[in-house]
């Protein structure tokens, strides 16, 4: 028997007007809340910035932007931004060209190479302080064992982190010991996810090994390593726990990048509102190229799936080779940097 | 990656589909005008909410209105039996030695104690939250002189003038002229930049303490025909000779001289802050009411530039990462041939380490004019101002600094440096210490000249932190006077700010 949409609801169960206006509010509410305890102790260190809160002031008052203005014109901002953009810089190119190197490494499936898997996740279960303290013990000259086997090898004159080029230098390499492990995981799991077809045609065409890495397994590979940097440069210029275990910032301020001035000014100096002009500042810095890289990443893996993606998504020239959708997909969940 | 004080992560523009069909939009008009909105809603919730998070809202420590007031009758130990008290300590021997005797506390009053303990490294920054959160979790804690500084000003600390100056709360053998007068002293200032110490307002009672000598290995100073130096330039050509010619006469790899040099305030207050003032040098003068550096006049300069070279010459490699811990360790462990800091923490090394039983000790150099000014460190104990126990907190306090805990605690724990004149002079004290070489003597060399050398001021961390750093540059080659110079420019509005 044929009946009307409305006769086949019982006129016994119809929601009253007003509750069915009011669901959407109340599904959204949960959401509504957990926004507003992400967002809420975010503009309560914004609202710091523009007083002069201290524990040496006891009674703050409004200063407007006399904080960033402070900031922004003395040598100690530039100079930390200096060291954190180079710190971010040098720790992932070492992460992102040592772990796309181990990854070819391990590439195939022995029983050596699910092995040195296992191993290689090790350094990512270390917390970083514990890292930093683990290392500092190990490159102090008097008790660690750096200086003996840089002896025995025939290097002198071994001082720790005492030189601020050495500071610098042991800082990324501690770095990299922390994370290349994430970098080759990451290309690993890209190079394992890439079609035979390509890498075949290639063989059969008589491409040599390099020839196939530059012009197949790179540009296939890229978007999951893109995925990789950006994860990697980001930590990076929020670096605090090694350096600060490793060398404090010293010597002087050769490694004190801007979450170390933060530190120092909100916790050490008890000045908040300069600690939190700091970290604001940050905040803009990395928003700021974190927006730009996941733009970038977007065109390439649009490019790597033979995707036109409109005039500011690059050139719809695909990579050779390149699979439609398989790289772009695999990494699109993961790329929000 | 944990960081402290870190805002909200950054919301990242949407990522990419996957389908890989078009770009990211840009934000629209109206999606910037919402967002204003939600910035500016936020922002005034946040400003309201400013003063839960314990914005200007300095807690009520006066002397005026202190609870002290409200204690009458007669002193009765037994009168707030059944109350728990947290404390907030610092792991150290005297907390040990606190932790062995509590049961005669808990005995005598009926107050039980819960100890939390927290490492050296992280103690204070335990304390800073805990202080700033104002909810009282704690009831006392330990510091050091120089935390008053930060502490006092925004009303964390308890005023205790008003509570040892009542005879209802104090027992009658508290004796505060019983402490020596510079430790007692170090815990009274007006919070005015640049005044000296002193004064009714006591926000600690000195509890042990550290004076900063010269401890060094006996049997190779024997073997090389060495004595202590009696000057600044005896003690770096000393400690030359010492890196030179130990090693060869069966001490490997044997250095001069271990002083500390991480880059922390921590730094600047032993051995260097000590022969700085010996040699009559100030960190600041008082100007009207304005703070001026003078750790770049010449004298300080050549000072600061001998120095270093006397480390790098000397001193351990890895020197920029040295704090008390890695100096210490060093005399004990046979790697250094003297150390500069202070006088406790050589003491610990001298048991259970290769160097036991070889160590002595000495005032270290004169200065000008056979000066043997010295700075020191104290741990004290404190009353939390918001505690909820304040009078129960009060009689822990009196009884942790009492000479019956302090005796017991110096003759038969590790309590060494006596805080109190009459522990000082007690014979089982005396008997205690004759056993440890030069000890003794060197404590009662110094301790008339033994206060705190500093300018008080209230961002005594930001100038001592960046001072060692600029200590660590001229180590590292950077020359003395610009980098002085440079310092006192950036210091000078930002201790006067």
């Amino acid at each position: 028997m044929a009946t009307t949409g409305a006769a086949a609801v019982p006129s016994g169960t119809v929601t009253p007007r007003w509750r069915r206006r009011l669901r959407p509010y109340l599904l959204a509410t949960p959401a509504v809340l957990l926004c507003v305890g992400i967002l809420y102790p975010f503009f309560v260190g914004v609202a710091y910035t523009v007083y002069n809160f201290s524990d040496a002031n006891r009674e703050p008052s409004f200063v407007g932007l006399a904080n960033f203005t402070d900031i922004l014109g003395s040598d100690t901002l530039w100079h930390s931004a200096r060291v954190t953009v180079a710190f971010a810089v040098a720790a992932t190119t070492v992460e992102t060209v040592l772990g796309v190197g181990v990854a070819l490494l391990l590439q195939r499936s022995t029983l050596l190479g699910r092995l040195l898997e296992r191993l290689l996740i090790v350094p990512l279960m270390v917390a970083p302080i514990i890292a930093a303290i683990m290392w500092k013990l190990i490159l102090l000259p008097e008790v660690g064992w750096v200086r003996p086997i840089l002896a025995a090898v025939g290097v002198h004159g071994y001082r720790g982190t005492d030189g601020a080029g050495a500071a610098f230098f042991w800082s990324v390499v501690v770095d990299a010991w922390l994370y290349t492990p994430f970098v080759a995981i990451l290309a690993l799991a890209g190079l394992r996810s890439l079609p035979n077809s390509p890498f075949e045609a290639a063989a059969v065409d008589g491409a040599n090994w390099w020839l196939t890495f530059r012009r197949l397994t790179l540009p296939m590979l890229w978007p999951y390593v893109l995925v990789a940097v950006i994860f990697r440069f980001m930590d990076c210029l929020k670096v605090f726990d090694i350096i600060y275990g490793l060398t404090a910032g010293g010597p002087g301020d050769a490694t004190t990048t801007l979450q170390i001035n933060a530190y120092l000014e909100a916790i050490t100096y008890a000045r908040y509102s300069r600690g939190m002009t700091f970290m604001l500042i940050l905040w803009v810095v990395v928003y700021a190229i974190s927006f730009v890289l996941v733009r970038y990443l977007g065109r390439v893996q649009n490019r790597a799936a033979g995707i036109s993606a409109g005039p500011t998504a690059g050139t719809p020239d695909a990579a050779p080779g390149a699979p439609a959708g398989a790289p772009a997909g695999a990494v699109a969940g993961s790329g929000a940097g | 990656m944990t960081e402290p004080a870190a805002p909200s992560e950054p919301s990242t523009p949407s990522a990419p589909s996957g389908s890989g069909a078009s770009e990211p939009a840009g934000p629209t008009r109206r999606d910037i005008l919402r967002l204003a909105g939600v910035g500016v809603g936020a922002g005034a919730l946040g400003s309201a909410g400013l003063a839960g998070c314990g914005f200007g809202s300095p807690a009520n420590n006066g002397a005026k209105d202190s609870a002290a007031k409200k204690v009458s009758g007669g002193f009765d130990w037994k009168k707030h039996k059944g109350t728990t008290l947290r404390l907030l300590m610092n792991k150290h021997p005297y907390t040990d030695a606190l932790k062995a005797h509590r049961g005669e506390f808990q005995d005598k009053t009926g107050i039980k104690l819960a100890i939390d303990e927290f490492p050296e490294s992280n103690y204070f920054d335990k304390v800073t939250l805990e202080l700033k959160s104002r909810q009282g979790n704690y009831d006392a804690f330990m510091l050091g002189a120089y935390m008053v500084w930060q502490y006092g000003p925004p009303g964390y600390l308890e005023d205790l003038g008003p509570w040892i100056h009542n005879s209802s709360a104090t027992h009658a053998e508290f004796a505060p002229d019983d402490f020596f007068p510079n430790l007692i002293k170090a815990g009274q200032w007006n919070f005015v930049n640049g005044a000296p110490l002193g004064g009714k307002q006591q926000w600690m009672l000195p509890w042990g303490f550290e004076t900063n000598t010269v401890c060094y290995r006996s049997d190779v100073f024997a073997k090389l025909g060495l004595k202590p130096a009696e000057s600044f330039d005896d003690l770096t050509e000393l400690a030359r000779t010492l890196k030179a010619k130990a090693p060869g006469a069966g001490f490997d790899g044997m250095y001069g001289i271990a002083v500390r040099g991480s880059r922390e305030w921590a730094t600047i207050h032993p051995g260097f802050m000590t022969m700085y003032s010996r040699e009559g040098l100030k960190d600041f003068k008082v100007e009207g009411k304005k703070l001026v550096p003078t750790m770049n006049s010449p004298d300080a300069v050549d000072f600061t530039g001998r120095w270093a070279k006397m480390v790098r010459d000397a001193g351990p490699s890895g020197w920029t990462s040295y704090t008390w811990y890695q100096a210490s360790s060093d005399l004990g462990a046979g790697k250094a041939a003297m150390l500069f800091d202070a006088d406790t923490a050589s003491y610990f090394q001298n048991t259970d380490t290769p160097a036991a039983g070889k160590l002595a000790w000495h005032p270290g150099p004169k200065g000008k004019g056979g000066s043997l000014a010295t700075n020191m460190w104290i741990w004290s104990l404190a009353m939390n101002s918001s505690s909820k126990k304040k009078p129960a907190a009060w009689w822990f306090l009196q009884w942790a600094t009492s000479k019956e805990h302090l005796l017991w605690a110096a003759t038969k724990q590790q309590h060494i440096d006596a805080v109190r004149k009459s522990v000082a002079d007690d014979s089982a004290y005396k008997d205690r210490l004759k056993a440890v070489p030069g000890f003794l003597d060197t404590f009662q060399a110094v301790i008339d000249q033994t206060k705190i050398q500093f300018t008080p001021q209230r961002n005594f961390f930001d100038a001592t932190t960046s001072w060692a750093a600029a200590l660590q540059e001229i180590y590292g080659g950077a020359d003395a006077k610009a980098t002085l110079d440079k310092l006192a420019k950036d210091l000078e509005p930002r201790v006067n700010g």
